[in-house]
């Protein structure tokens, strides 16, 4: 094991694959020269050079589509969008193409590419501080993943890189910098797998992405009060890995869902309606979600603390779920 | 130019069937054999069968939806066209994409797709690949006059130009962007004019004369495939028909569309210049009309004896089945 940070893992397992497959090369906005926005590909043009890293203009919906293009010619594009808020003005490219052409065409044309993208927030305002992974799940055809630790990222973009189908990539700006242990060896995760980061009895919390640290600090501070939480994380969004949650609900009867993005419509609202439906003699309390607070960021630190939950509302989240004060 | 028998008979054979399976097709609507939205290329037929022509093998294509004449021009079993309009498991796609969504990949044929300008930024991927895999085949990148106001226009054409990728950007300009004329939706009424904001060269041609579009798209193809980057070509056309089925075409004039169809129809003035320059003889014009109404007629038969696709393949496909994993 090393510990690395996020950036560390994702660069890592970037140019694992780089230097296993000559089909796989990186666009994007300043992924180049600049090293990357939030410098995960710093060193890659001095290794890979200009053909395989390749800065291109602001430009997302050419960016996307440029990656499907060459993915259809066989290469293994990833695409870098600098965050998940520039991502959707190429939603037509990744909605209306990447996700449908395989079905559509039935079988004729595969769409191998990775849309690396983060979300974050951090005094930056509406426009550049949304989690829109749901924008992306809703849609069959897709893979979304969205790693929260440096092993799973490690692990998890080397598979989407490998993946024969569009995978959109969501990593966090607020995780860049977390360190954590990763396996020395090659490292290999499967896309659609979840994976129970801590084991309890007493009430299931399930979550993906940076907020996977929120709840496994809410976790730690229930055991001081007696409760054992068994904490989920999801990792994939689509493909769903629904069963272990099912299964955890079954053993726990309770279940909180805790989400960065906002509540209405949101993933959680899917896996709420997915446990009660498959749990529902199980549950011995309505489901719970902890998510952001319905109103674009605004830049303000403490107005825009006031919209991310973090423990503490997820604590209160399961004291309720759990009927103690 | 100097037009050999041979190649005059397979370009006005070719012209002439994408004519008679589109008023086929009409039919087949009217009788609620075919459903959605079908877009006919009637009036533009000579853009097709001209650019076509120009291309080898090794080339790519991507297109828009109103595409049918395109797949016949690059040599799409009619029968697996037709089957698809129908919606029926032997077309082109099982039914799945329907008359805006024709493909073949072993004809580099990669598509029409019906989000007007969304293949654009494909284009130029494809065009990547092509580069870095080091053949010299170029990518034929057809849409309409609408889809050069759209954003994806702009960004492709800039990142083909800085990255000099072998595109060919063929506009068929038909006059009218659904029921908006050019003028009332562009600022730059030649479309053509539009390639000097990206430093490319930008040329028109005559889209009603199957010689003058081989001719310009000759020397597209040659810029392209010589690594000098992407062109872009205006085909000035016209379509004879509506925009799609049941359009009620109130934003042209009867004798806007008569005048076309009088003095500019593709096929009727290419097969008068044949007579004069005495390429090709009337038994033989009437030799190939007849097989091509048998041809339609057996895709239209084809077409309906074939079966609707099963329900049990609705699910294949979401992901490359190898992959594993539910929706």
């Amino acid at each position: 094991m090393s510990v690395m940070t996020y950036r560390e893992a994702v660069a890592r397992g970037l140019r694992e694959e780089m230097r296993r497959d000559k089909n796989v090369y990186i666009l994007g906005e300043e992924v180049g020269v600049w090293g990357g926005a939030y410098a995960v590909t710093r060193g890659f043009l001095d290794e890979f050079g200009p053909e395989r890293v390749r800065d291109t203009p602001i430009a997302e919906m050419a960016i996307a589509g440029c990656a499907i293009g060459s993915a259809m010619m066989g290469m293994k594009p990833v695409a870098e969008l600098m965050t998940i808020n520039f991502a959707i003005l190429a939603l037509d490219q990744i909605g209306n193409h990447a996700a449908k052409l395989h079905h559509m065409f039935n079988g004729q044309i595969t769409c191998p590419i990775v849309v690396r993208t983060a979300a974050g927030w951090g005094q930056l305002a509406a426009t550049h501080s949304q989690s829109l992974e749901v924008w992306f799940a809703h849609l069959p055809g897709l893979k979304v993943v969205m790693p929260g630790t440096p092993a799973d990222a490690c692990g998890l973009i080397k598979a989407a890189i490998r993946d024969p189908d569009p995978v959109v990539f969501i990593e966090n700006s607020k995780l860049y910098n977390r360190k954590d242990e990763v396996p020395d060896a090659e490292y290999l995760l499967p896309i659609g797998k979840s994976d129970i980061k801590r084991r309890g009895r007493h009430i299931t919390l399930v979550s993906w992405g940076r907020m996977i640290h929120e709840t496994l600090d809410a976790a730690e501070q229930l055991k001081a009060e007696g409760v054992e939480a068994e904490v989920i994380d999801l990792r994939t969004l689509r493909p769903l890995d629904f069963e272990p949650v099912a299964a955890s609900v079954r053993k726990t009867n309770r279940a909180v869902i805790v989400e960065e993005g906002w509540l209405s419509f949101g993933v959680g609202a899917e896996l709420a309606a997915r446990i009660q439906e498959e749990c529902f003699d199980h549950l011995d309390a309505p489901v719970g979600r902890v998510a952001a607070l319905e109103v674009p960021l605004p830049y303000s630190k403490p107005l825009e603390a006031m919209c991310i939950p973090g423990a503490p509302q997820i604590i209160a989240a399961a004291k309720k779920t759990l009927y103690r004060g | 130019m100097l037009l050999d028998s041979h190649t005059a008979r397979a370009w006005y054979r070719q012209m002439r069937l994408i004519r008679v399976f589109e008023e086929r097709a009409a039919q087949e609507y009217a009788k609620g054999h075919i459903g959605g939205f079908c877009h006919l290329y009637i009036g533009q037929e000579a853009v097709a069968v001209g650019a076509f022509a120009a291309l080898q093998p090794q080339d790519h294509i991507i297109t828009h939806y109103r595409e049918h004449g395109h797949a016949i021009a690059r040599g799409m079993d009619i029968n697996g066209v037709m089957a698809e309009l129908f919606g029926k498991a032997t077309g082109v796609t099982g039914g799945r994409g329907g008359s805006m969504h024709l493909v073949d990949k072993d004809l580099h044929f990669w598509g029409g797709h019906a989000i007007v300008g969304g293949h654009l930024p494909i284009a130029t991927g494809i065009a990547f690949g092509l580069k870095q895999q080091g053949g010299d085949g170029v990518v034929l990148c057809i849409f309409g006059d609408g889809a050069s106001n759209i954003g994806m226009f702009h960004e492709s054409l800039n990142l083909a130009a800085v990255w000099k990728l072998p595109v060919i950007f063929l506009c068929e300009n038909n006059r009218y962007g659904m029921g908006t004329a050019v003028a009332r939706a562009s600022a730059v009424t030649n479309i053509r004019d539009k390639a000097q904001a990206y430093n490319i060269p930008g040329t028109d041609v005559d889209g009603q004369d199957p010689e003058a579009v081989y001719e310009t798209m000759q020397n597209a193809v040659s810029h392209a495939r010589a690594g000098k980057g992407p062109v872009l070509v205006e085909a000035e056309t016209y379509r004879f028909v509506g925009h799609s089925m049941g359009d009620p075409e109130r934003y042209r004039t009867k004798e806007e569309r008569k005048e076309w169809q009088d003095h500019g129809d593709p096929i009727n003035r290419f097969r008068r210049s044949l007579e004069e320059r005495a390429i090709v003889t009337a038994e033989e014009f009437a030799g190939m009309d007849a097989e091509v109404d048998q041809q339609v007629e057996a895709a239209a038969r084809f077409a309906h004896e074939s079966p609707f696709p099963a329900g049990e393949t609705l699910h294949r496909h979401i992901y490359v089945e190898s992959a594993g994993g539910q929706p």
